[in-house]
């Protein structure tokens, strides 16, 4: 659940999604779900003589499992929180597993 | 068409970081579906489930070939959510887009024939090359996901 609420930080936000089919999309970031779907508003897919069709959508929801990337603006990371937040939760599962 | 209560937007506003409050705008709008296997959809979304299993109502497969397209009426879609790749609303007003002419169903064919001819030479010399240099070719995976 730590990257889902990691991305609900990144509303708003314009990233850079690259698909595993290869195809790259720019686009603000409208909205993210359990499974890490994503919704991109305002989109420009980055090559866009290999994906004419593309050109008439301006709004995408892209389905989680199909992501490979997501290239994210440095200034809006903070790394030493997500550390953190990474190491809590890694904590957490660790201890929920020992108690077992 | 006015939307039953339950698919209501207001009643799942997108605040609320569902997948069924991301796709809920997208109901009873034309839409552009891309599938794993490249096909390319377009229909009117009826609806839907949180795996993205898509309803399509007045479905036409559009077949690209560069900047060329044709479309084929196909009819009711039901998606089986793995399947997609991504959903695009389409926007009206740029919806007649000039890069892309229509041209028909014959043309499109043999335009994929010669993109399809045009890969395999490619893919023939580069297998040719590697071979020379000793690398062993395993045959090419299609599906990328």
């Amino acid at each position: 659940m730590l990257f889902f609420s990691f991305y609900k930080t990144l509303i708003d936000e314009v990233v850079i999604v690259e698909l595993k089919n290869d195809m790259s999309v720019r686009g603000t970031l409208k909205s993210v779900d359990q499974f890490l779907n994503i919704k991109l508003d305002d989109i420009s897919v980055l090559d866009e003589i290999k994906y004419p069709h593309l050109s008439s959508v301006k709004n995408i929801f892209i389905r989680g499992s199909v992501v490979r990337y997501v290239h994210l603006p440095a200034a809006v990371v903070d790394t030493t929180l997500l550390e953190d937040a990474s190491r809590k939760e890694a904590a957490a599962q660790a201890a929920k597993a020992g108690g077992r | 068409m006015s939307l039953p209560q339950a698919l209501d937007a207001s009643a799942l506003p997108s605040i609320i970081f569902t997948t069924a409050a991301q796709l809920v705008d997208c109901v009873d709008k034309r839409l552009l579906v891309i599938l794993r296997d490249g096909r390319k959809l377009i229909g009117i979304l009826r609806s839907f489930d949180q795996y993205a299993n898509l309803v399509l109502q007045d479905t036409v497969e559009r077949i690209v070939v560069d900047s060329l397209y044709n479309d084929q009426p196909r009819g009711v879609y039901i998606i089986r959510g793995e399947n997609v790749v991504l959903v695009g609303q389409i926007d009206p007003e740029k919806e007649s887009s000039p890069s892309m002419t229509e041209v028909s169903l014959d043309e499109i064919y043999a335009a994929q024939q010669k993109e399809s001819d045009e890969r395999k030479r490619k893919e023939e010399v580069k297998t040719g090359k590697l071979i020379d240099l000793g690398f062993s070719i395993e045959p090419q995976v299609e599906d990328l996901y």
